[in-house]
Order: C-alpha cells, then structure tokens, then sequence
C-alpha cells in the first residue's frame, strides 16, 4: 500500500521490549499511510500494540529500553533514525498527542495556561503575553467556559472532560499536521464523550490535519475514521475503509469483535459470539498466524494457519487482510455464520 | 455443591418469592453525606448523592441503573447490600425491612445478597490463593459443605469456566477475564439471591467481555438469580437488561422495561444520553442528530432545584426550574420524571402536567 499522497507513512514498525522473561514484541511488522485530512483509526484489545504504535511514530520510546526498527516517515522526514533532539522540535509543532488520562498527562504544579503557553513558546518566538493571549484563544476553540479566567486554573480544578478539552487545546496551540488521539474518550462519560468526538472532528476539517485514534470502541472509529486498521498480536491483520471493516470484513478476528459487541442500535435476541480463549502473551506469539488458536476456522486451510504467517495482502480495492483462508470460504463463513447473528 | 439444608436466615411467616414476584422494594431511598467543616466539625453541607429512590426488584429479573459518573448508581448499589448506611428511606428485602438492621442481624442475610465488583484488580487479595478467596464465604458464614470446601471450589471454579486446578494459584497468575470469573465463583459460593454487580464488565477488553456476559446470562437461568446492575455503557446494558433506570443527580428520571426505553425514550436525559452512544454502522454516520448536552452534571451538594435536569435540558421552560415533575407511570412499565416528555402523545403530556400539579416533587421550589 504504497501512497505518494502520504503524509504518514509507517514501514515495517517493530517494537520490542527486551525483559527478563524474554523479548516483549508489541509491535512486530507494521506497514501504513495516512494522508492529510483523513483519519485512521486504530482498533485492537489490550495488548494488541496500538499505544505503543502510537508512542515510537512521536518518538517517546527513544533513549528506552526499547529496539525499534522500520521507518516512519512523516512528510517525507525519517524519524526512526533521527536523534531524539531533532524528534523533540517536530513534538508539538507538526506532531502531537492526545492521551487517555489527561490528569497524569498534564502536571499538577502548573497551571493550564503556563502548559500551553510553555508548548507555544518552544515553537514560536513570541513574548509570554502574547502567548497567554494564544492559550486563552485555544481553551475558547475547544469550549471551555470563561477561558480568561480557566486559563489560570490548576488542572485538579477542572472536570475530567474539561482536562480533557485542555489537553486537546494544547495538543493544537501549534496546529500540528499529525494528531494522534490514544483512547481519547475512554475515561469519559458518553456525553462528554460525544462533545470531545465533535470537537477532534472540527477541528480536523478546520487545520486538515492527518488523525489517528486508537481505541477499543467500535462504535468511535465507526463515527470518525476513514480507515481503519485492526490490530492482533503487534500486526496489523485487517485494514479497509470504514465501510469495509464493518459492512464486509474479512478476517476472523474482526468478526470475533463485531460477534462480541452488544449493540445499542437494535434489539439483539442473540446471544453474544465471544472469541475463545485470551489474548496471546507478546513474549511467546503463537507460531503461524497469531490467531490460530483461538480462530475457529483454522482448521479450513490444512494447518497453513500453524505453521506460515500470512501476509497482509490486497483481497481487492485496498481492503487488506492477512489470513489463510481463500476468498470463498470467508465470504461463505461472513454470509452464513457471522452476518445473519450480529 | 450443597449448603446447608435449613435456610438460617428464613423468618416464619416470610415466603420466598417466586419467579416475577417482588424480592426487593426500595422507598424513598436516600443518602447524604454530610460535609463537614472547622473546628467543631460542624455540618456545612451534604453531597447530596442519592435522593428519594423508589423502585422494587423482581425475583429473576435483571434492573439496570446506568448514568454518567456521579449519578450516583454506585451508592445505589451500596446501599442495596447494606455496605452504607442509608439517611432516609426504607429498603425491604423478602419482606424483611433492612434499612437500619444492625451488623449482626446482617449478617446472615449476606448470603442472600452478593456483590460483583468492578475493578477484578482490587477485589481478589493477591496473597490468597484462588482456593482461599472462594472458600472465604464458607468460612466467614460457617457454612458446612457436603465433600469438603477444597470439592465445593473447584465446583465452582468449573461452574464459571476455570479449571479445578486453578486451585492452588495466585491471582496474578490470571488475565483480567479469568479474575473476574474467580469474583464471580466467590459470589455465587453461598447461592444468593440477589446480585449487584457494580460495572461487572467495563475493565474487560471487548472479546472477554462478551465471554463474561454471557457467563452471567448462563447463571441467571441456571440458579433463578437476581441481577441489579450497575452500569454506564449502554449498549452493554441493552443487552442485559430486562428494565432500565436511568438515574441523574441522585434521582431517577426515567425508569422502564428495556424496548420502550431504548425505543420509546421519554426523558430528555435519556434521549440525550442514548444519542450521544457513538453506533458502530457505518451507515448511520451521516443521518444520525445528536443532541449535544452542554456543560457538565452540576454538583451534587448544591443541585439545580425543582428539576435537576433544567440546567442542561433544551426543552426547559419556567415550570422546570420551580415545580419539579414526580416520577409517573405514563405508559405501562414506563416511569418518567419530566413535565415534557418525548415520545408522548397529548394525553401522556397531559398526564405528566397533571401529576406535577398534584403531586409535586419535594425539590420544588415553596412559593
């Protein structure tokens, strides 16, 4: 999936953690593009590799303990092989960061304002005032109430969707071309939630800035992502626009998800199709495809599925999807197992 | 695994319901925490987080409380089992009043009522072995078994998906999924009647949590049990649920069976609340309205009068800030709290000003 459009281009990421009990792979060999004014979203379980994904394209893993390899390229600009100096200038002006849990993301000795006024000021040469003026500006855009007055708060005075919406207006004081969002919403109730997803969208049509935002909730990159890419293991098995994933999706794995998701839309008399077994530990992945031992159509392909990794390949039209399986038996198992009980 | 034959905490002349009979009634429940300030610690204040609950349980059936953070459905359910004290109210259980009954007299009754908790971290002591922490309820309630406690854990154990084996583990030896099943295997130990799971599935990744789900369906058929559930993901509790309360600021604003509350929503909140689920169908992005509530919920220690909701509510007139609507049945099985419903037609509005005007709530505000 070559993209000369790309503004984002991730190739062949690893990264490993080596430990005492052995090598931690949490993200094994993954390739993707992202172009300015789209959004990816980056579903996967706990352990799938999607924050550490997240953290190695921002450069938060180097000086670590951690083996990187591939290339991320942002704008054309190498940044596994960079310096961490050079990454820390691109931080927060073309690059920036949401996280999930904005009260230990931000620090509770400084105000907000001095937060985001710092964050300007790395990037742009102006005086403290003007600056304050900015970050006022900024806590306006993303709806704070009397932002003149918040802007001198300490972030423990503030409610989790406001710290939220904080975080978010530092994360955009320099208009960054590349915002990752990890579990933006997760500690946040569902109407803050709903103002928070509003907001990320806005703001990217606004800057037309290239998004990625991980998380676990179906339903979030259903409502904001152009493509998503599911993860499994550190790998990316499947990745489709978002009408692929959830109208056509191809890989077991994915099915497993949509079986296991209760839905708010309709009444659902059936009972839920859990996957079976757990997530595989990092240290020891399964040999062959990952998800061999908890596919239940492993057995289809003659023990392929054990032995050989497969590929992320092409099965038509972008939509990408690394099984075993051959295109007839997975449309025979969507249309007859999996289609008729979500 | 066998209890004991005779039911100690049976009372004479108390009849244990049947299936769609009421186990469990609550009045006016209510619950202020008292804040406290100065010197002489005098009350300044009360977090006023559960005010005038009235709902019943019936034997069988799983009742969903869902809100947003601070609305206070936890408190609820720690109240139910007795775990806080209530300030007012009254909360029956099989015809036995506990509102007030002491420790001791408690006691017993513990077997009937267990809780599952949220956080399968925190719950399991992780210097006991899993035979230890499951056996626990034996223990405290002296509750002989017929083959020995080690028999009756590992029938639990197997009863909620672990192997036997598991006896003899720690619980750091367990992925979240499979604590959370231990917690279960403790809960069910003394057969209880009554479950409150307090948010039983949202520290689990979506693929477990369906395993988990339907593990507590299975259960509730096999033994007849009860379910208050105490969630904030809606989509997990249409799933579960066979009536919804949905609680705003220590109140109850909308209480129904769950297809006309997730239908036929009546109040605002409730509306507002399932518009904002982001819905994974690709389909419905581009159609969906969303009502945008603004703000954040307003503190529980000095809550907006007469109606909680009208700070943030896009329907509120004059009447909402002064009279605040009671909790009425406007359709069967359907509660609403609001003097302008959704959904209604002219007589269930008419209805609804007709109970505010003779039956106002206690928050209204004295002319």
């Amino acid at each position: 999936m070559t993209n000369d459009n790309a503004f984002l281009s991730v190739r062949d990421l690893r990264v490993h953690f080596p430990t005492d009990d052995g090598l931690v792979k949490s993200v094994d060999g993954l390739s993707f593009d992202l172009e300015r004014g789209k959004t990816l979203g980056i579903v996967g379980e706990s352990g799938s590799g999607k924050s550490v994904t997240s953290l190695s394209i921002m450069g938060l893993h180097k000086g670590g303990s951690a083996r990187i390899s591939g290339e991320v390229l942002l704008d054309g600009q190498e940044l596994v092989s960079s310096s961490s100096e050079e990454v820390r200038l691109l931080r927060g002006k073309r690059m920036a960061m949401i996280f999930q849990d904005p009260l230990s993301a931000m620090h509770p000795y400084y105000t907000v304002g001095h937060q985001i006024i710092e964050a300007y000021r790395v990037h742009n040469n102006v005086s403290k005032a003007v600056a304050k003026k900015h970050a006022i500006e900024m806590l306006d855009r993303v709806g704070i109430p009397q932002p003149d007055k918040r802007v001198d708060a300490y972030p423990h005075q503030f409610s989790g969707g406001m710290r939220q919406r904080a975080m978010i207006a530092m994360a955009l004081s320099c208009d960054p071309d590349l915002l990752i969002a990890d579990e933006p919403t997760t500690a946040l109730d569902v109407t803050v939630q709903a103002q928070i997803l509003d907001l990320i969208r806005d703001l990217q049509s606004e800057f037309n800035s290239a998004v990625i935002i991980i998380t676990h909730d179906l339903g979030v990159v259903a409502e904001l992502a152009d493509h998503i890419q599911v993860m499994y293991a550190g790998r990316a098995i499947e990745y489709g626009t978002a009408e692929d994933i959830f109208d056509r999706p191809q890989h077991p794995y994915t099915w497993g998800l949509l079986g296991s998701m209760p839905r708010i839309d309709r009444e659902r008399t059936e009972r839920l199709i859990p996957i079976k077994g757990t997530p595989p530990s990092l240290i020891n992945v399964p040999k062959g495809c990952a998800f061999n031992p908890r596919c239940n159509y492993a057995h289809l392909n003659g023990g392929a599925s054990e032995t050989e990794r497969p590929e992320l390949l092409d099965s038509g039209a972008g939509h990408m999807v690394a099984c075993h399986l051959s295109p007839q038996e997975r449309q025979k198992a969507w249309e007859t197992d999996i289609k008729p009980k979500l | 695994m066998t209890t004991a034959d005779t039911d100690p905490t049976a009372v004479p002349g108390v009849v244990e319901p049947e299936i769609g009979e009421e186990l469990l009634s609550v009045n006016n429940l209510t619950k202020h925490f008292p804040i406290r300030r100065g010197l002489l610690q005098r009350q300044v204040g009360a977090v006023q987080a559960v005010d005038g609950l009235d709902f019943t349980v019936t034997k069988g059936e799983t009742l969903s409380l869902v809100g947003e953070s601070g609305c206070g459905k936890t408190t609820t359910g720690r109240l139910l089992t007795r775990l806080l004290e209530p300030s007012d109210g009254r909360i029956v259980f099989e015809g036995r009043d506990i509102t007030h009954m002491s420790e001791g007299k408690m006691r017993p009754l513990r077997r009937d009522v267990q809780m599952i908790f949220q956080d399968p971290y925190g719950s399991l002591n992780p210097r006991h072995t899993v035979g230890k922490i499951v056996g626990a309820p034996f223990k405290l309630q002296k509750v002989q078994t017929e083959n020995g406690v080690k028999k009756a854990v590992q029938e639990l154990l197997e009863l909620v998906g672990l192997s036997p084996e598991h006896y003899n583990r720690y619980p750091h030896e367990f992925s979240g999924g499979q604590r959370q099943r231990i917690g279960i295997a403790r809960t069910l130990a003394l057969r209880p009647k009554l479950i409150v799971a307090d948010e039983p599935v949202s520290a689990l990744d979506v693929s477990i949590q369906a395993q988990v789900v339907n593990l507590l369906e299975d259960l509730q058929e096999e033994f007849d049990l009860t379910y208050v559930m105490i969630a904030h993901d809606l989509s997990v509790v249409r799933h579960v649920s066979d009536r919804v309360a949905v609680m705003y600021l220590g109140k109850i604003v909308e209480l129904a069976d769950r297809v006309s509350l997730y239908e036929k929503p009546m109040h605002p909140y409730t509306l507002a609340l399932l518009s904002a689920v982001p819905i994974p169908d690709t389909a419905r992005k581009s159609k969906r309205e969303r009502i945008r509530l603004v703000g954040d919920v307003p503190s529980p220690i000095n809550p907006p009068p007469a109606c909680r909701f009208h700070t943030r509510c896009w329907k509120a007139q004059d009447i909402c800030k002064v009279v605040e609507p009671p909790l009425i049945q406007l359709a069967p099985g359907h509660q609403s709290a609001c003097h302008f419903p959704e959904n209604a037609t002219p007589e269930q509005e008419a209805t609804a000003m007709k109970a505010a005007e003779t039956n106002p709530g206690r928050d209204s505000v004295k002319a």
